[in-house]
């Protein structure tokens, strides 16, 4: 039991959230992931597959429950505290969110100056990631210039570069062709045999028979569900810490 | 290795940047024009009020009233002497004939004694504070030794003087008060359309763990060169009229306009008035930024 909780790094518990005064987006949502793992995150549009990433990369609270990131209550966390976790978290947005005046190199770059590497020392790192993704001659290239699938790599490179513990991404091959989208794929698995953890939100269902190891989250109506019964940690009851099913 | 309050040049390129580019440098000059002109005001106002409460408040000027000239030159001789003799007088000056009738000529032309009108002698005496306070005692001493003498307190007559230049001195701190409060609002707004602006880079920022310090250092970096840029235009223009203006009073004369001018200190004063608004409006605009950022998670 020590040895499993020691490798989970997030733990949701009866999680619930709400915009404003209307229906709970997310309902009693329980889960535990282990660091290390591989994750997808599939259900129909509205489901709340995009409410759930944001509360495990932590730009929204629940309006209820429990989270647990890196063994840490966040949901109380002050909030000044907030940056230090961010920075253990890569995210891949549905929309890139690249900004648009900076070159490919300075998007990349960005979470490495955040984080307050020099700038002598920012060129190597930055460049590596530019081979990685394949874009090394695409540099000093604006957002604009670039393709869909570029904006998406230099995206990933972006999540990446700060070697997070989790990386989040959030439909990365909804804007991609097949043949990206299996690139795309290919770059999550190099990461995740480094040890990343991976929590990919997608619709397409042949992702998911891609990545042998990985675990499926089905979302419906903001209920979370196990359907192939693949999560190692199944979520369970809150008060009692009895595994059980998650309700559908 | 950069300031707390400076952005490294990466940095800078977060947020795009022109120079003179939108309306806030010019509105940072027109409010810095106006806040110099009314500080301008108000230190010459002071100026000119030390000048003249300083040199003749703790004046006095006797007047020999005597129909009969040979009785008024002997009473002003008694009233000068008593008035030397006397502690607490620091200097006593017979008023000059000729500047005398140069006063009465506008009301009575150029006659006066020749033509039978009597003309009263002046003496201008100078008195310590101390003196000033025991002004009665000085004005009995006075009247014994020169029966037909009037005193005249020039403080009395000042006094109103004072007040008003006291008066104008305080509405030009009020709107030198006004103007940089003027700056600050507009400082705000413009810090808040520029957050609205870039909310999307704020986000992404923020979700890769930058700091509310790191984020408000872009946005105080960039108006603090609008304030600079902004406040050193509004200042050399309000400079330039203040010369003109100068040379205009100049023109006119006048011993009480010509008192109000701008010592050294005052123009140091001034010429740091760009400088306090770039960093009050840096100030502002970090303030503003960590405020609206505490809202968002």
């Amino acid at each position: 039991m020590a040895a499993r909780m020691a490798t989970t790094i997030v733990q949701f518990e009866n999680v619930g959230l709400r915009y404003g005064t209307g229906a709970e987006t997310l309902s009693d949502v329980s889960f535990s992931l282990d660091g290390g793992g591989f994750y997808f995150l599939t259900g129909p549009s509205g489901a709340g597959k995009t409410s759930l990433l944001k509360l495990l990369y932590l730009a929204q609270r629940p309006s209820r429950g429990l989270i647990r990131l890196f063994d840490e209550d966040v949901v109380t966390l002050p909030r000044d505290r907030l940056p230090g976790f961010r920075r253990r978290i890569g995210v891949v947005f549905q929309d890139f969110r690249l900004v648009p005046h900076l070159s490919a190199f300075d998007n990349i770059a960005l979470p490495l100056r955040v984080a307050g590497v020099e700038e002598d020392e920012l060129a190597t790192p930055v460049n590596e990631m530019l081979a990685w993704v394949g874009l090394s001659d695409r540099a000093s290239a604006r957002p604009a210039t670039l393709s869909g699938g570029e904006q998406q790599r230099v995206a990933i490179a972006r999540a990446v570069i700060g070697r997070p513990e989790i990386l989040i991404a959030d439909e990365p091959t909804g804007n991609v062709d097949p043949e990206m989208a299996a690139r795309l794929l290919h770059l999550f698995d190099a990461l995740n045999k480094l040890g990343t953890t991976l929590v990919v939100a997608t619709h397409d269902i042949h992702l998911l028979s891609r990545v042998s190891a990985a675990q499926l989250m089905r979302l419906e109506g903001g209920r979370l569900s196990d359907p192939t019964g693949a999560l190692k940690n199944p979520p369970r009851e809150p008060h009692m810490g009895k595994p059980r099913k998650p309700s559908a | 290795m950069t300031l707390p309050f400076a952005a490294s040049p990466a940095e800078r390129r977060l947020l795009t940047e022109g120079r003179l580019s939108g309306p806030m440098p010019w509105v940072i000059a027109i409010m810095m024009f106006l806040t110099v002109l009314a500080a301008a005001g108000g230190l010459a106002l002071n100026h000119a009020a030390r000048n003249v409460t300083g040199s003749i408040a703790q004046r006095i000027t006797i007047q020999i009233v005597e129909a009969n000239p040979d009785l008024r030159e002997q009473q002003t001789r008694a009233a000068m002497a008593a008035l030397s003799a006397m502690e607490g007088v620091t200097a006593v000056n017979r008023v000059p004939d000729a500047e005398i009738e140069a006063l009465i000529e506008p009301w009575i032309g150029g006659a006066g004694e020749e033509e039978g009108i009597p003309v009263p002698t002046m003496i201008d005496a100078d008195l310590t504070e101390e003196a000033h306070d025991r002004l009665e005692t000085v004005e009995e001493a006075i009247i014994a030794a020169a029966p037909a003498a009037r005193v005249d307190d020039h403080a009395q007559f000042l006094a109103p003087l004072a007040g008003l230049i006291g008066s104008l001195t305080w509405l030009a701190l009020a709107l030198v008060l006004l103007t940089a409060s003027a700056l600050a609002a507009s400082v705000i707004l413009a810090v808040r359309a520029a957050l609205n602006t870039h909310r999307g880079t704020i986000e992404v920022l923020h979700l890769m763990g930058a700091t509310d310090i790191q984020i408000a250092r872009l946005f105080q970096r960039r108006i603090a060169l609008d304030a600079l840029l902004g406040g050193t235009i509004g200042f050399l223009t309000a400079v330039i009229v203040l010369l003109l203006l100068g040379q205009r009073i100049g023109a006119v004369g006048s011993e009480l306009l010509g008192s109000a001018t701008l010592p050294p200190l005052a123009w140091l004063l001034l010429i740091l008035l760009p400088i306090i608004g770039a960093v009050v409006s840096t100030l502002v605009a970090r303030f503003t930024v960590i405020g609206v950022l505490k809202k968002m998670l």
